[in-house]
């Protein structure tokens, strides 16, 4: 089931689209951004909305790098792992990041308050290394500034 | 808008309009020799010419700006949107006036946040001063504009991949003919072109084909968007002259190496490019030079390897991401990706034997040109083929050493 709130943000995209169906990708980020996450409950409520079956939906929904089938945490922390960054030291990121939130790429911390998870190149090259959390990008990093930046999300 | 108006902002919109036709557009941005910026380099006025036009074409016409810019290294249309919205917007609205097109969507990659909200922004105040929307500045011609952010994919960016994720589905390719100028999105006339690419036409309609022309060092028309990454002392991005070195790109723009590395080869365009060595630095960055070398332009962003990096590192990275990004639609790629991805990690890892690097070899044929639905293999076996020519002896000292020489 989708909330009202939902229901609206999902049908004011509807009219910019010649089909119903094309909306789909925009509806589940829109329901994302409510929940965290897009669950099997939600994709049905999107697919009663636009006409579409379950499995169309989840067929779509786990091609997008960015459709997260499961749970998160409050915070997503994307850690690009692409060329630029690994040049400019993007492992001792992520090795910082692995051993400061005690968790591995693609885990939630116990809290429940970072979600750590690879990404490809975010168009951040010229300040490598990068990493994304929720919608705020972050460059030239080092371990300082990572725990500076860590820091700001509760 | 405002500020993008007094600089001469909107101009071309209404040179178009007003004492153009749709022909003599597309004529122009042909005689300047634009030729794509998203890495392929297809003339753009020749692109646009392919759209059906008159009385008996179909409509909706659609026009998409390719925003969705997620080739390793390359950040060049992030700087232009989140610099100058309005420019692209008004690039838009012109092609959109040389195909008659009418409905246009900037299909924005989800990472750029900063970009999707000055292109909001920008777009609502294109309608509020009737550049978009019906009857355009009291001209006859009418175009609707919208954002599209995506999920997430390398291969939306793909012409007919984007095609199929703007239709709601997995941004898998399509095959081509039929060409998405006579048969794209829901099936309709549709013209695709990189952000930069539209960034160029206001000033081509504007100044005139000549001028534009006269603005490059070489044949191909313009100015382009360089970048640099990786160690040097200013990584970054600049308009320059279409053509300039990579010597003038590398040292005089983004610094020169860092203190303490040096040089060992550089990818030109993006990462499904060809490495290029030191002593190709007096090369020009342009289309036809770069394939003299045996590379190309690409994107014209430029990833720098320094002396102190593994190169086959290097190579594992790239084709994990490229394995990753695979869509699994054709077998030669979605298979034949992860193995070269399992044999660098061998090799890297101090596991592998000296045969592997005849399968590596073997796999940029079979992944070649040709041989895949869509360019992402061929791409992939861009920098492959060009590392197991440059740096053979690492490969082998890795093999022999057991081990990667670089940890």
């Amino acid at each position: 089931m989708l909330t009202e709130e939902e229901m609206r943000e999902i049908e004011a995209e509807i009219p910019r689209y010649p089909k119903r169906k094309a909306t789909c990708i925009e509806a589940m980020k829109i329901v994302q951004r409510h929940r965290g996450w897009v669950s099997d409950e939600a994709l049905q409520g999107i697919g009663e909305l636009l006409g579409m079956t379950l499995d169309e939906l989840d067929g779509v929904a786990t091609f997008y790098n960015l459709i997260f089938r499961k749970p998160v945490g409050r915070h997503v922390i994307l850690i690009c792992d692409s060329i630029s960054c690994w040049i400019m030291g993007s492992e001792k990121v992520r090795e910082h990041l692995t051993a400061r939130l005690e968790i591995s790429l693609g885990e939630t911390t116990a809290d429940g308050r970072f979600t750590l998870l690879p990404i490809a190149c975010l168009g951040a090259c010229d300040h490598a290394p990068a990493l994304m959390i929720d919608d705020a990008l972050y460059g030239d990093l080092d371990p300082e500034k990572i725990d500076e930046i860590l820091n700001r999300y509760a | 808008m405002e500020e993008y108006k007094k600089a001469g902002g909107y101009q071309a919109v209404r040179k178009a309009l007003f004492h153009m036709t749709p022909q003599e557009v597309t004529e122009e941005v042909k005689k300047s020799n634009l030729r794509g910026r998203g890495g392929a380099g297809f003339p753009t006025g020749q692109k646009w010419s392919f759209v059906p036009m008159g009385g008996d074409a179909p409509h909706p016409k659609y026009l998409i700006a390719n925003a969705d810019e997620m080739e390793p290294g390359t950040f060049k249309d992030r700087l232009l949107m989140e610099g100058n919205p309005h420019q692209l917007i008004e690039g838009m609205i012109v092609g959109a006036y040389a195909v008659q097109a009418d409905i246009a969507y900037i299909f924005l990659r989800w990472a750029y946040k900063e970009a999707a909200k000055r292109l909001s922004k920008a777009i609502s105040e294109a309608y509020t001063n009737n550049c978009l929307g019906k009857n355009i500045l009291g001209s006859d011609f009418s175009i609707e504009m919208y954002l599209h952010t995506s999920a997430g994919r390398y291969m939306c960016g793909e012409e007919t991949g984007m095609l199929n994720a703007l239709e709601g589905r997995r941004a898998n390719p399509r095959s081509k003919p039929p060409y998405a100028a006579v048969v794209g999105l829901w099936g309709k006339p549709t013209t695709v072109n990189n952000v930069e690419t539209f960034c160029n036409v206001p000033h081509i309609i504007k100044n005139g084909a000549e001028w534009f022309k006269g603005l490059s060092h070489t044949e191909d028309g313009g100015t382009k968007i360089y970048g640099v990454s990786g160690k040097v002392k200013n990584p970054g991005a600049w308009e320059l002259p279409m053509g300039t070195t990579i010597r003038e790109i590398l040292e005089e723009h983004a610094g020169g190496m860092q203190d303490g590395f040096k040089l060992r080869a550089l990818i030109p365009g993006g990462a499904s490019t060809e490495f290029v060595l030191p002593e190709h630095l007096d090369v020009r960055m342009d289309f036809n030079t770069l394939q003299k070398v045996g590379s190309r332009l690409g994107t014209g962003t430029m990833i720098v390897l320094d002396d102190q990096t593994c190169p086959v590192g290097v190579l594992l990275n790239l084709e994990r991401f490229f394995a990753q990004e695979s869509c699994g639609w054709c077998a030669p790629c979605w298979a034949g990706l992860q193995w070269i991805e399992q044999i660098l990690r061998d090799i890297e890892s101090g596991k592998g034997e000296l045969e592997d690097l005849e399968i590596l070899k073997s796999h940029t044929w079979l992944l070649g040109p040709g041989h895949t639905f869509c360019a992402l293999a061929p791409g992939a076996m861009e920098p492959l083929q060009s590392a197991l020519k440059h740096f053979h002896e690492d490969f082998e000292r890795h093999i022999r050493e057991k081990r990667c020489p670089w940890k």
